[in-house]
């Protein structure tokens, strides 16, 4: 049984487990169905349900995700998503290389929230090394998430809103999303998967005329989010696409295991950065904005909401930045600063030793979860004392909250299908890894 | 977090109420605690910490596999819970060989553990009794083998081109 090989253990057959449901096999479900769903009332019961294939390579599906859906006329009767199309296997390629090279490999999985990623694996590694993070570094990680978290929602919003027909918003969002992706390229040279968080601190000082840069972003960003809402928001069309759209309560999302906005908007105030600070999120002095029903327009305005949020943590971060190294003194975990090469010879040999085997952790295992654009971003990492991590896996919430689709669109018209896609904000390099 | 003695606290009342030999063992590490359960007790373990008055861990965060590999018993599967009011983690884990790695679904309980024990099942092998729809997530159905296994050597799997693809015939059956 555990030996592998296509047999499963159930004794069914794969493909019959994979196919949808049919009249047959729903039966007496589907009367309590129409009976308790909105969608489709005053219309004669469909004779026969449809199958269709949804994906992978859809755009409104953001990514290669595929779903089977079972339809009833116009009316979703089922869903059930099929992913794995862009498993890359990071998770095995981490076990193959040492800690600080898997920093890079590990920022590819959630390719909208890198800083994130880098962020929860730094954090494990830390906790198993005991290695205390530089106040200064712990401000400039929270600038740069903030920002990710930002560029983050700008993304959703410009997709999200293209598939509800208006196109315009599309190129508002990339157009701030661009601006922060030079700001990314000011620290670190480069605008995606950046590398620059670094195992206790960060790899690099931000260069001269960095603050100026963030705060004239972070003083237009407001504005720019404003304009977004009112274009939004006194849209018919919209409005009647979202509000009171494929609602989930706040119990059955928890038994799902979701997290972030979908949650808060849902009306649970649940966010780690206050719930379990970390990187001194307990020095800013921010609100976690809630929804109330959890429909589609409350989910969208939670992250609307976290874009001002952001802004006044990094403008905080900024006025408060502390002085004193980037990254920690400690040469067994990183780098020694590249003049100290020319003159020491000790600093020769922590940098050969570092280059050539990395950092030696001592065992153990943790698990270090942050607070994600999508929910409880979660690292565990386990080491067997050598060079090289023995199991890093990563909790990503698009993954867990993948699950809740089903729940959301079961009764609702296929059009509130893409909607609601496009509000959970999936991305599927994070689902598949 | 529950702190050292609490943690103790919890694995003596598992005791009690679930059964004496649940509990295999506990560790506290880095400020983390652990507790490590039978493969048997496993889901009555869940289900005791879930609703018991003063614990009342009633939110599955994740579930991980891990392979101890050369340590016996050697496949593991870890599941962080969480207690949102006190903001408090605790890791229930459960450790099996390989020739007898079943465990029962915590599905029933937990919803969200549908696709995480499907990709533990993928990756490890370990095998969910009770799970509603236990096949493979994210590797394709008809994948040999379990690749997160320590013991599962990476590279050497071709990778079929039109121009390769005599070589290796019929492999799209």
């Amino acid at each position: 049984m555990s030996g592998g090989g296509p047999l499963d253990p159930l004794g069914v057959s794969y493909r019959e487990r994979e196919a949808s449901l049919t009249l047959s096999t729903i039966g007496e479900q589907l009367q309590d169905h129409r009976a308790t769903t909105q969608a489709g009332t005053g219309l004669a019961p469909e004779t026969e349900l449809l199958t269709l294939n949804i994906g992978p390579h859809h755009p409104a599906t953001h990514g290669v995700l595929r779903l089977l859906t079972t339809l009833e006329g116009e009316v979703v009767r089922d869903i059930k998503p099929l992913i794995g199309y862009v498993h890359t296997g990071i998770e095995k390629t981490c076990e193959d290389k040492s800690y600080w090279k898997v920093i890079p490999v590990i920022e590819r999985m959630d390719y909208l929230a890198y800083y994130f990623n880098a962020m929860a694996y730094c954090m494990a590694v830390e906790r198993l090394l005991d290695e205390e993070v530089p106040a200064r570094a712990q401000y400039l990680r929270v600038i740069h998430l903030e920002l990710n978290r930002i560029h983050s929602h700008l993304v959703w919003l410009g997709t999200s809103a293209l598939d509800l027909g208006a196109i315009s918003m599309f190129w508002y969002c990339f157009r701030e999303r661009d601006r922060i992706l030079d700001i990314f390229e000011m620290t670190s040279g480069q605008r995606m998967h950046t590398r620059y968080f670094q195992i206790g601190g960060v790899v690099e000082d931000v260069p001269v005329g960095f603050a100026e840069k963030v705060r004239a972003f972070t003083q237009e960003m407001p504005t720019r989010a404003d304009q977004y809402a009112d274009l939004l928001d006194r849209n018919e069309i919209f409005l009647q696409r979202m509000k009171n759209v494929c609602v989930l309560d706040e119990e059955r999302l928890l038994a799902l295991g979701v997290t972030g906005p979908l949650l808060r908007a849902a009306g649970n105030p649940w966010d780690l950065r206050k719930a379990t600070p970390y990187s001194s999120y307990d020095h800013f002095e921010f609100k976690i904005p809630v929804g109330t029903i959890g429909d589609n327009y409350d989910r969208y305005r939670v992250r609307l909401a976290e874009i001002y949020e952001s802004c006044k943590i990094i403008e905080q971060a900024l006025d408060g930045l502390p002085e004193g190294p980037h990254i920690t003194t400690n040469r067994k975990v990183a780098l020694p600063p590249r003049h100290e090469l020319a003159t020491s010879m000790e600093a020769l040999i922590h940098h050969f030793k570092f280059v050539t085997e990395g950092i030696r952790v001592p065992e153990g295992e943790v698990y270090a979860p942050i607070e994600s654009p999508r929910g409880e971003l979660g690292c565990f990492v386990r080491s067997d004392g050598s060079s090289k991590p023995a199991r890093v896996h990563m909790r990503e919430p698009s993954f867990i909250n993948l699950q809740a689709t089903a729940d959301m669109v079961k009764g609702s018209y296929i059009a509130d299908l893409i909607a609601t896609l496009a509000m959970m904000d999936p991305v599927l390099g994070g689902i598949d890894r | 977090m529950p702190d050292a003695p609490g943690l103790e606290l919890i694995a003596e009342a598992v005791r009690e109420s679930v059964s004496a030999e649940a509990v295999v063992g506990t560790s506290f590490h880095r400020e983390q605690a652990c507790l490590e359960v039978t493969p048997r007790h496993l889901l009555a373990t869940i289900v005791w910490l879930k609703d018991a008055p003063g614990h009342e861990y009633n939110f599955l965060a994740s579930v991980h596999g891990v392979d101890y590999l050369p340590d016996e018993p050697r496949l593991g599967v870890h599941y962080e819970l969480l207690n949102m009011r006190r903001a408090e983690r605790l890791r229930v884990k459960v450790r099996m060989t390989v020739d007898s790695c079943e465990v029962d679904s915590v599905v029933p309980v937990y919803p969200t553990a549908d696709f995480q024990e499907r990709e533990v099942y993928d990756f490890f092998g370990v095998v969910f009794n009770g799970h509603p729809d236990l096949r493979r997530i994210l590797l394709p159905e008809d994948y040999e083998g379990h690749p997160q296994r320590r013991d599962f050597a990476i590279g050497g799997e071709p990778v079929i081109f039109t121009h390769n693809e005599p070589e290796s015939p019929g492999w799209y059956k």
